[in-house]
């Protein structure tokens, strides 16, 4: 299934990586206190972990760490998940890992370095951390947002379309024009997805709301952010959503007097007046469950995708304004989707041209919402031919 | 008739760093130095305007920290290129290149800064007219210095006598040179005065427009700003137009894709740079047009005393 979650293949392709300057400060390598210069006693890698008695676990990141959205919130995971084994656990990690024959490089040095759980948190990592953990059958790799799985590799993601369900609810409970809008990356699954559930929380307070899209094509791009937000204010949208990383979107609509969600990480500092609520990724219950499963001995390979059920997603920081009714509403579903009596694609739902795609009861596959190619009814626009 | 109204203000909004920017350009240019690190300049500008208003609160602070920043890294560039007659274009682009791992370097720590957005008060009075006040006078004050400048620049390039000084330095320095003139330091002036503007601009990117720091935020404005001296073939007035036009088309693609026109976004992501290329080739088209604007000697060093 070569679908979903193309994610984050962004940044560092500035072309600045011409100058060695940056070649330098992109590998910003912040190994573990006690991370031996491997080329002095190569250990076997399960070997150097035990001895100690102590689980030595990397991660390598995309980002700065600094970045405020997706590196961030994983980073902040990580220390928290070190916090949770104290004394058993010593987590180190990488920056600016780049997306391509470096990752490969800097993996194979976190196996030299004795770390025997290796998270990679970016999808272009699939294939460099395929060919390490061939090579390295006494180590765990976790790999986010990918799909491919070996012996020893298996991966996991985040129902970020629960968090813009919600997101959606507060916006319906909001609007007063009517029109949301919606400034989105790369039309891939996962955002699409993302939109349709935004859409269909809003329309399960007030059925007459519409949204709005502008693609924008990258991850992350403030200044197109920017304006792509502004086009969706100059249209008559009055509460906006993004599925790009930064707070561009939220400081748009906080000039312009209207309202708008932060998206990844709370943002609500980026925007105060504006801000509605964030629609947050909690890394921290699946980072303390992976190094639980390496400790006592239960990991295997499989794929997980959580939500809110298990304390992945949340809407964090709903503002004051928000009506009391729709906070409640908001603690129904998160309750709902806990015990699993609600599912936010449940039929009837139609798509675009009004054509159903799921009767009245049905409800959407994990198979359907991994490879979902179309818009709801509401959303407005062409969807942009993915692929 | 709102909405068109809103497109023309999101309009000047986006074009007026490049009209900025274009305009010191043009001082630089007219003076017989082609500044191709302005997408360096914007950069460091962006960053040292950015940290600066984060340390002062104050977001005028930062826009002339910007402007200082620019002046500092376009007065390097004179120096190597008007007293050790470095290759203009080589430097230019070295320059670029050092603004862009400089900032990046800097700018590490600023990634999670915040600055605050505000909402933008407008003209008094003004901006309650219908139509126009909504798409001209909500503009943020930089919009209206842009156009103010242009007027003067206008002015001083055309009608002034330092302005005609400054126009022989970049036609025939020997000529200038034989009057009287220090071609060397006026060229510094002009450029110090251009790359001020040019850190200007990158300073209302990241103070103004966009309130983070993001590394390579500036994103191809400096060389948009460069092809739009050639655009506006030298001309203050015109390099406004050309800068309002092209953020016209970019903030027009944003609002067709709002609307739900189908083309695809990547033809859409593309018009505005298409339309610049569009442009530039139907200038050249007329190659007098060019050869009775262009300063006769940009590029070129200058050698007093031979």
């Amino acid at each position: 299934m070569p679908i979903s979650n193309a994610r984050h293949r962004r940044l560092f392709v500035h072309g600045l990586s011409l100058l060695p300057l940056l070649g330098w400060c992109g590998c910003n390598k912040k190994p573990a206190p006690e991370a031996a210069p491997s080329a002095a006693a190569p250990a076997p890698a399960s070997e150097a972990a035990k001895a100690d008695g102590t689980l030595k676990v990397a991660f390598a990141y995309v980002g700065p760490v600094g970045d405020a959205g997706w590196t961030f919130a994983h980073d902040k995971a990580r220390k928290e998940a070190e916090a949770a084994f104290p004394g058993k656990v010593k987590t180190s990690f990488v920056e600016n890992v780049p997306e391509a024959a470096d990752a490969e490089r800097v993996i194979r040095d976190m196996v030299e370095q004795g770390n025997t759980l290796i998270f990679g948190t970016t999808f272009g990592y699939m294939e460099p951390m395929l060919k390490v953990a061939a090579d390295s059958k006494g180590v765990k790799f976790e790999h986010a947002t990918g799909y491919k799985t070996a012996g020893n590799l298996r991966t996991y993601d985040s129902r970020t379309f629960e968090g813009a369900y919600l997101a959606g609810v507060v916006a319906g409970s909001m609007t007063k024009t009517k029109v949301l809008g919606v400034v989105a990356s790369i039309p891939i699954p996962e955002v699409i997805r993302n939109i349709d559930s935004f859409t269909l929380g809003a329309q399960s307070m007030n059925p007459s709301v519409k949204t709005k899209v502008v693609w924008v094509n990258k991850w992350f791009d403030p200044p197109k952010e920017t304006e792509a937000a502004q086009a969706l204010l100059d249209q008559g949208a009055d509460v906006l959503m993004q599925n790009t990383d930064s707070s561009a979107v939220l400081q748009t609509a906080e000039k312009a007097g209207k309202m708008a969600f932060g998206w990844d990480s709370d943002m609500s500092k980026f925007g105060p007046h504006a801000h509605l609520a964030s629609a947050v990724i909690n890394w921290a219950p699946y980072y303390k469950k992976a190094i639980k499963d390496a400790l006592d001995g239960s990991w295997k390979v499989e794929q997980t995708w959580w939500g809110v059920k298990e304390g992945a997603i949340d809407l964090v920081n709903i503002a004051d304004s928000v009506p009391a009714a729709t906070k409640a509403k908001i603690d129904e579903i998160k309750k709902g989707l806990s015990d699993g009596s609600f599912s936010i694609w449940k039929g009837p739902i139609k798509d675009q041209t009004g054509k159903e795609v799921l009767k009245a009861g049905e409800v959407g596959e994990t198979k359907m919402l991994l490879g979902i190619n179309f818009y709801v009814k509401g959303v407005e626009g062409q969807l942009p031919a993915s692929k | 008739m709102n909405e068109l109204a809103l497109l023309i203000a999101s309009a000047i909004a986006s074009g007026t760093p490049l009209a900025l920017a274009a305009l010191g350009l043009i001082i630089n240019e007219r003076a017989g130095v082609i500044n191709l690190g302005a997408e360096g300049l914007m950069l460091v500008a962006a960053i040292a305007g950015f940290a600066s208003a984060v340390a002062t609160h104050s977001s005028a602070v930062g826009l002339l920290a910007g402007a200082a920043a620019g002046a500092v890294l376009a007065g390097l560039l004179g120096g190597l290129v008007i007293w050790l007659n470095t290759n203009q274009y080589a430097s230019g682009l070295a320059v670029s290149l050092f603004g862009a791992g400089f900032s990046a370097f800097v700018g590490i720590g600023y990634t999670q800064e915040n600055l605050g957005a505000h909402a933008q008060a407008g003209v008094p009075g003004l901006c309650r007219l219908p139509f126009v006040g909504p798409a001209l006078f909500t503009q943020h004050p930089l919009a209206y210095v842009a156009i103010l400048l242009a007027v003067l620049q206008s002015w001083f390039f055309f009608r002034s006598k330092p302005g005609l000084v400054l126009r022989a330095i970049g036609e025939s320095p020997e000529a200038a040179q034989a009057l009287g003139y220090s071609v060397r330091w006026l060229r510094l002036l002009a450029v110090v005065a251009g790359g001020s503007l040019v850190g200007l601009a990158g300073a209302y990117v990241s103070v103004v427009a966009t309130p983070l720091w993001v590394e390579g935020m500036i994103a191809g404005k400096g060389w948009i700003a460069l092809a739009l001296t050639t655009f506006a073939t030298w001309r203050p007035a015109r390099a406004l137009w050309g800068a309002y036009l092209f953020g016209g088309v970019t903030m027009l693609q944003l609002h067709l894709q709002g609307q739900g026109v189908s083309v695809p976004i990547e033809l859409l992501s593309a018009l505005p740079y298409l339309s610049t290329i569009l442009v530039l080739v139907l200038i050249s088209r007329n190659p007098r047009w060019i050869a009775a604007n262009m300063p006769a000697s940009l590029g070129k060093p200058f050698y007093p005393g031979t």
